[in-house]
C-alpha cells in the first residue's frame, strides 16, 4: 500500500524588510491511500501553504514529500488539485475542461470519453457538457472541477476549500458528492476547509493546525465520513458525538485566535 | 451663435415632442423599464435612438440650411444677388453738392455677369455702374468720369442721404458702403447667413465630389484607390506590429529576463505619441509605403506588447497551478490556457491600435504621401477645394467608426466569456 508522506516539512521565508515568516515548523504526516483527511486550523496557520508544498508548488525550506516512494519536486499529474474557485478555462466547454487531463496527456478521445461521460453523469452534468462554464452557476462550476480532477485518475486529490465560496444549500448537496465520490473512486483526499463542521463531516481524520509558526496541533479520528455516504447529513450532525466534537474544535479555534490577537496588541502596545 | 442657438433649440423641442408622442407608443415593459431610480442609475440610462436620429438629421438640416441646399427646403437668408443701387452726395470746392446713383449687380462667382450700362445724368457728379460678385466687395473710383476730381478737393459727403466721412461705412438697401481712406467707395452686398461654399459647401457639392472622384479621381488616384492604401497600410502595419508585440509581450509575461530588458524600452516608447515620429522616419524612410508602414508598426508594436504582457498577468494563477496539475507541459500550458485567457486583453489593446493607426496614418498622409485618405484632404485644402476635403474627412471617420465596430464584433465572437467571469 502506498502513502503519502509528509516529512518533516518547514517552511520560512525572508521579508523585504529584513525579518522572515516561519509558515510552516516541523510538519509530519503519513497519510494512507484512500483517507480522507481535513484540515482546519485558524488563518495564517499555514494549511494552505502545506497543501501548496504538497502539490508542488512550493518548495519547503526542510523536509520532503513522499509519494509511492518517491520524491515530490514539483505539480504532477498524480496529484490533481481543486480550487476554491473551480479555475476552470472559460474558452472551453464542459466536457473540454473535464477531459483537459486525459488530452493533455495525448490520449484520444475514444480513450477518455467513457470517463468523462460517465464522471459527468456522477456530478450530474450530462445535460451540460457542451455548455460554456461561465453559464453555469457557482455550484455546478465546482462539479465540473471536480469531474475535471477526477478524470485526470490522481492518487490524491488535494482541495483547498472548494465548497468555501458556495451558498449553504449547495454546499450541503456538495458535501455529499465528496463524501461520495470519495467512497466510490477510493483516493486519497487532502481537504482544507474553514468550516468546523465541514471538516467533521467529511474527514476521517481531521488535523487542527495552528498558527506562528505553522504546526499540527492536534488530531481525530473520525466515524462521521463512514457514517455520512449515502446518507442524509442532516442526520449525521443530529449525533450528539457530532455537536460535542465540533464544540470542542471550534473552542479550540477560537482560544488560538484570542491568542492571536493577544500577541498582537502585546506587539502593538 | 445663431446656429448654436437654433441647435439648441432643436434640441429642447425634439425632447418634448418625443417625450410627449412616441412613448405613448413605446410600451415594452422590460426590467431597466420598470426602475423608478434611473437618474444615477447609469445602467438605466440606454440611449434613446429617436434622439441618435434626430441629432444627426439636425446636423444635416443646419449644414443644408446655412449652405443654401437644394435638399433642405429650409434656408437661411442668403446673399444678396440682383440689381441694387445707392447714391453718393458729392461737395465740390466751392460747396456746391451734387448727387450720382450707383447701378451695382451683384452676381453669384462663378457666373458671367456684365456691368450694367447707365446714363451718366445731371451734374458735376456722374452715375456709376459695377458689378460684385455675391460674399465679394468692389473698389469703385466713382470720380473717375466725374467733372470735380477728388484731387481737385472734391468729396464725398454721404450715401443714400447718410453723412459718412473717410474710413466709416453705412448700410444701404443691399450691403454696406465704405469709404476708405482716400475717399473712394467699396461696396459689399449683404452677405446674408449662408456659409459661402468655399468654407462649406452644400452637401450635394460633397456627395457629387464623391461620385465625381470615385469615377474620375483625384490627384491621380480614385477615391477608392486612395482610402484602399490608407486602409492598406493601417492593416499591413497593423499586423506586423501584433506579429512582433503579442510574442514580445508573452516574453515579459514569462521571463524575467525579457521583462528586464525590454521593460526601459517599452516604458519609454509608450509614451512617445506615433505623430512624434513622423519627422524621424520620413528622415530614415521617406515618404513612400516602407516609412507609413514602419511608421504604423511603431504605433501598433507599444500597444500590442503591453496588452499581450497584461493579458499574461491577468491569468489566475490558480488556473496555472490547475493545468500543471492537470499534467499539461509548459508549452501545453501557453497553448490552452495562457493565450487564450489573455485574448480578451489582447482584442481590447488590438481596438486601440488600429484607432491610434488610423489616426497616424491620416497624419502621416497630411504630412508627406502620394495617395491615400490623408494627402486627398491635404492636397485638397492647397486647392481650396473644401468639398474634398469634407468628403475626407466624413469618409475617414466612417471608415474608423467601421474598423472599430467590425474589431467589437470579432471580439464578440472570439472571446465571449469577456466580462462573464
Amino acid at each position: 500500500m502506498s502513502t503519502l508522506s509528509i516529512e518533516n516539512i518547514s517552511m520560512r521565508f525572508d521579508l523585504p524588510n529584513g525579518g522572515h515568516v516561519q509558515a510552516l515548523k516541523d510538519v509530519s504526516l503519513e497519510i494512507k491511500t484512500g483517507e480522507l483527511m481535513s484540515v482546519l486550523g485558524p488563518s495564517g496557520c499555514g494549511k494552505t501553504t502545506l497543501l501548496n508544498i504538497v502539490a508542488g508548488f512550493l518548495a519547503p525550506t526542510e523536509g520532503r514529500i513522499m509519494l509511492n516512494d518517491h520524491l515530490v519536486t514539483g505539480p504532477d499529474a498524480e496529484r490533481g488539485m481543486v480550487f476554491q474557485q473551480g479555475a476552470l478555462f472559460e474558452w472551453m466547454s464542459v466536457r473540454d475542461n473535464v477531459s483537459f487531463g486525459p488530452r493533455m496527456a495525448g490520449k484520444r478521445e475514444k480513450e477518455w470519453a467513457e470517463t468523462v461521460d460517465h464522471l459527468l453523469d456522477v456530478v450530474g452534468l450530462q445535460d451540460f457538457k457542451e455548455k460554456a462554464v461561465y453559464e453555469l452557476s457557482g455550484g455546478m462550476q465546482q462539479r465540473v472541477a471536480l469531474a475535471r480532477c477526477l478524470a485526470n485518475d490522481p492518487d490524491v486529490i488535494l482541495m483547498d476549500e472548494p465548497l468555501g465560496a458556495l451558498d449553504a444549500l449547495t454546499r450541503e448537496k456538495m458535501q455529499g458528492l465528496v463524501l461520495k465520490l470519495w467512497k466510490e473512486t477510493g483516493k486519497t483526499i487532502i481537504l482544507i476547509t474553514h468550516s468546523v463542521e465541514e471538516a467533521l463531516l467529511l474527514g476521517e481524520r481531521l488535523l487542527v493546525m495552528a498558527p506562528r509558526p505553522g504546526r499540527i496541533h492536534k488530531e481525530y479520528r473520525l466515524p462521521f465520513a463512514d457514517d455520512g455516504v449515502g446518507k442524509d447529513l442532516r442526520e449525521v450532525k443530529k449525533n450528539p458525538e457530532f455537536g460535542q466534537k465540533r464544540e470542542e474544535i471550534l473552542s479550540m479555534i477560537w482560544d488560538m485566535e484570542e491568542e492571536i490577537m493577544g500577541r498582537t496588541e502585546e506587539a502593538s502596545a | 451663435m445663431i446656429i448654436l442657438f437654433i441647435y439648441t433649440a432643436i434640441f429642447v423641442a425634439a425632447f418634448f415632442i418625443v417625450r410627449m408622442g412616441v412613448s405613448k407608443f413605446r410600451q415594452m415593459q422590460d426590467f431597466t423599464s420598470l426602475k423608478t431610480v434611473t437618474f444615477g442609475d447609469e445602467s438605466a440610462v440606454r440611449p434613446d435612438r429617436w434622439a441618435s436620429v434626430i441629432s444627426v438629421v439636425t446636423i444635416f438640416l443646419l449644414w443644408g440650411a446655412f449652405t443654401g441646399s437644394k435638399w433642405v427646403p429650409v434656408h437661411a437668408p442668403g446673399p444678396f444677388v440682383g440689381e441694387t443701387e445707392f447714391t453718393y452726395t458729392m461737395e465740390a470746392p466751392d460747396g456746391a453738392r451734387d448727387d450720382a446713383t450707383v447701378y451695382a449687380r451683384v452676381f453669384n462667382v462663378g457666373q458671367d455677369a456684365e456691368v450694367p450700362e447707365v446714363d451718366p445724368g445731371e451734374g458735376f457728379a456722374k452715375n456709376d455702374a459695377i458689378k460684385v460678385g455675391a460674399w465679394r466687395s468692389e473698389l469703385l473710383i466713382m470720380d473717375k468720369n466725374d467733372d470735380v476730381k477728388r484731387k481737385e478737393g472734391a468729396r464725398i459727403v454721404a450715401i443714400d442721404g447718410q453723412p459718412i466721412a473717410p474710413g466709416e461705412s453705412v448700410r444701404v438697401a443691399d450691403g454696406q458702403v465704405a469709404l476708405t481712406g482716400k475717399g473712394s467707395i467699396n461696396f459689399s452686398p449683404a452677405k446674408g447667413m449662408q456659409m459661402e461654399p468655399i468654407w462649406l459647401p452644400a452637401p450635394e457639392a460633397v456627395v457629387a465630389r464623391v461620385g465625381e472622384i470615385a469615377s474620375e479621381g483625384y490627384q491621380n488616384f480614385t477615391l477608392w484607390q486612395h482610402l484602399f492604401w490608407s486602409l492598406f497600410r493601417v492593416i499591413v502595419g497593423f499586423i506586423i506590429g501584433a506579429a512582433v508585440g503579442i510574442p514580445l509581450g508573452y516574453a515579459m509575461g514569462l521571463s524575467d529576463w525579457f521583462r528586464g530588458w525590454f521593460d526601459p524600452i517599452v516604458e519609454f516608447m509608450r509614451p512617445v505619441p506615433p505623430l512624434a515620429l513622423i519627422p524621424l522616419v520620413i528622415i530614415w524612410a521617406g515618404i513612400g509605403e516602407s516609412g507609413k508602414i514602419i511608421l504604423l508598426f511603431l504605433a501598433a508594436l507599444w500597444i500590442m506588447t503591453i496588452s499581450a504582457r497584461a493579458g499574461v498577468s491577468g491569468v489566475a494563477i490558480s488556473k496555472v497551478h490547475a493545468a500543471y496539475s492537470l499534467g499539461a507541459s509548459k508549452w501545453q500550458l501557453m497553448r490552452h490556457v495562457i493565450m487564450p485567457n489573455s485574448l480578451p486583453e489582447i482584442f481590447t489593446g488590438a481596438r486601440v491600435a488600429m484607432g491610434v493607426c488610423w489616426g497616424t496614418v491620416v497624419a502621416a498622409e497630411l504630412v508627406a504621401a502620394e495617395k491615400g485618405a490623408g494627402m486627398m484632404v491635404m492636397v485638397a485644402s492647397r486647392f481650396q477645394n473644401t468639398d474634398i476635403v469634407i468628403m475626407g474627412i466624413i469618409l475617414i471617420g466612417i471608415i474608423g467608426y467601421g474598423i472599430d465596430i467590425l474589431m467589437r464584433k470579432a471580439e464578440a465572437w472570439l472571446v465571449p466569456w469577456k466580462g462573464r467571469i
